[in-house]
């Protein structure tokens, strides 16, 4: 059972009542659970959307877009039916704040669904979890399952003449399938390959109707938000970035965990105060903000500052999944940005060729050059393939395998060149990776 | 040609497959998840599993072959009983992740994707399995192991052993 952890900095909106037994559907609607949806049911699909915008939370996937604009693209008069997906494919290496929600708070991801598909006008919602997830799925369903028993799923939600239903789905291993349209075709029983864009899923989404997809954490925080008001949610957080952040810290701290603080929380204060700074004494070398997508930063770039997507991207990073990787002065970088780039190679559906070609040729690259058998030509070579990747992918993946390559390369270029003419790595121990 | 009389899936397996196909708008949105559960119960994707579950959705085996050819969970090959799936993303990586691995190694003396001989464990490197702020971690078929040292990995073999034990050989296909 995945550890919990405190820590007095914390804002505790999403995860309030974790621990707390609310997975039970009576212990939930003791907690005030349901009522925002209800509440919703009440105001309608313009005050819901209203509100998200004002409440200013951004999606919780990585990218940021905010949620409340997300749902007014939806079309209000639709041929097609509407639908809500539910994004819990969470595979962004470092992130694993979802696996939380689903398995302390599920009926909170069920609440948010049903709220999004009032704002939209949707009938039906997916709750799509990774296959590892299997555990979380089952208590995902036996969720799903008493909220139908309860009357707050099914034709008549809540007693009203509004149909809602949710159907639970379960993937099969892909890191792609949590890109949206990717997401979109696997639940459609295909191959998980990105769609291009236009058009947007807002308006040609799953089964060609209009579709909401949202991250499980940006949904779970949606009943908070009507519970609170979008002004007091928006309050917690800092200019244009609503509410608090599930920040996953990971890696060489005392204590890691996922820690609920407020958007815009310094980041040094996150791994020195909150995680209780790093393992063993050592000093900080580098921190991966928010997944293994996000570029690396150094120890001085984070002394001031806020994690919030706006501040975070200033810095030339992402806030991303806020998935917080801490790396200690004992690691190699090259080391740690092989095994980044082998994930990406692995997980790259080859529909793109910069993607397909451009992961498999940076992984050869730094599996020979962590090996000792590189030349100081590679290192340009490394850059040059990353920089014709970016931008050129139907979907982020390309791209999320080329920003932290770019960033290990350019912020510790000496460690690369002190990796050349033979000079044996002086931190690693695995040189060949076995992932292929 | 009645897919209910000719099923190769235990009756439980055969009635949830049918209620799954169902829930959907459309049939072939079953298609992943009924090839995991199918894998769950048979072991692996044999040619016969591929056959039916073609003929449940309504699609050809090649339209089922390309599909499951896509997810990492899905295999063509048995596994073991137990299959140990050890991350060593970059958050395992940095808390030992590597250390757990080679010590499963060292214990069921087989590498990565091996099989022991008597088919009881099977071995996998995996990719990141949301467990980062517990890391080292791994899953053993769907449980996870997590907070791992190198020095917990025999004891956790022993568990699975032990519970082969008390279930018999004759409920695995």
């Amino acid at each position: 059972m995945p550890r919990l952890v405190s820590h007095p900095d914390e804002v505790k909106i999403v995860t309030k009542r974790f621990g707390q037994g609310a997975a039970n559907i009576d212990r939930y609607i003791e907690l005030g659970g349901y009522e925002s949806a209800k509440k919703c049911l009440e105001q309608g699909a313009d005050w819901i959307i209203n509100e998200m915008k004002t409440s200013n939370l951004r999606g919780r996937g990585g990218a940021g877009f905010p949620t409340g604009m997300k749902w007014s693209f939806v079309p209000k008069q639709s041929q097609k039916p509407k639908y809500v997906l539910v994004n819990g494919d969470e595979s962004e290496p470092g992130t694993c704040k979802d696996h939380l929600i689903f398995l302390h708070d599920p009926h909170s991801v069920i609440e948010g669904t049903i709220i999004a598909g009032l704002a939209i006008g949707s009938k039906l919602g997916f709750i799509y979890l990774r296959g590892e997830y299997r555990y979380l799925l089952e208590i995902m369903e036996k969720a799903v399952a008493d909220a139908y028993a309860k009357g707050f799923l099914g034709k008549n939600i809540f007693g009203s003449d509004t149909e809602f239903q949710i159907i639970t789905q379960s993937g099969a291993g892909a890191y792609e399938v949590g890109e949206e349209s990717a997401l979109m075709e696997s639940l459609e029983g295909k191959r998980g390959v990105p769609r291009i864009k236009p058009p947007f899923p807002a308006v040609v989404g799953l089964y060609g109707g209009p579709t909401v997809i949202n991250n499980a954490e940006t949904i779970a925080t949606v009943p908070h938000v009507i519970a609170m008001g979008g002004e007091a949610y928006a309050a917690v957080g800092s200019p244009r970035n609503g509410g608090t952040r599930l920040f996953g810290v990971s890696g060489h701290v005392e204590r890691p965990g996922v820690y609920e603080l407020p958007m815009g929380y310094n980041l040094k204060k996150i791994i020195f105060d909150v995680a209780g700074g790093v393992r063993g004494g050592r000093k900080l070398k580098a921190v991966v903000p928010g997944g293994s997508s996000t570029p690396v930063l150094l120890p001085e770039e984070i002394e001031t500052l806020g994690m919030d997507f706006d501040q975070v991207g200033k810095a030339g990073s992402m806030l991303g999944s806020g998935g917080v990787v801490v790396i200690d002065d004992q690691t190699c970088i090259v080391e740690f940005a092989l095994r980044t780039i082998s994930f990406y190679q692995h997980e790259s559906c080859g529909w793109c060729i910069p993607c397909r070609e451009g992961t498999d040729w940076l992984k050869k690259s730094l599996t020979r050059f962590h090996a000792g058998f590189g030349s100081a030509k590679d290192i340009d070579n490394i850059q040059y393939l990353a920089e014709n990747m970016l931008g050129r992918t139907f979907c982020p993946l390309g791209d999320a395998a080329a920003m932290p390559t770019l960033g290990f390369v350019k912020k510790f270029r000496k460690e690369f060149e002190d990796h050349l003419n033979g000079k044996p790595c002086p931190f690693a121990k695995h040189v060949e990776l076995s992932v292929v | 040609m009645s897919v209910e009389t000719m099923s190769i899936f235990s009756p439980q397996l055969a009635a949830r497959l049918d209620a799954l196909v169902a829930k959907y708008p459309v049939r072939r949105s079953a298609l992943v998840p009924m090839l995991l559960y199918a894998q769950d119960e048979v072991g692996y994707l044999s040619d016969a599993v591929i056959t039916e579950v073609a003929s449940r959705i309504g699609i050809t085996e090649l339209d089922v072959r390309n599909v499951a050819t896509y997810y990492s969970m899905l295999r063509f090959k048995p596994a073991g009983r137990f299959n140990v799936q050890v991350c060593t993303n970059i958050s395992c990586m940095l808390r030992g992740g590597y250390d757990i691995f080679d010590r499963f190694q060292d214990e069921l003396g087989i590498g990565h994707k091996g099989v022991t001989p008597d088919a009881l464990f099977s071995l996998e490197e995996v990719e990141c399995i949301g467990a980062c702020c517990w890391a080292p971690a791994i899953q053993v078929n769907y449980d996870f192991h997590d907070d791992l040292t190198p020095d917990r990995v025999p004891a956790i073999l022993d568990q699975y052993r032990a519970q082969a034990k008390s279930e018999g050989k004759a409920d695995h296909a």
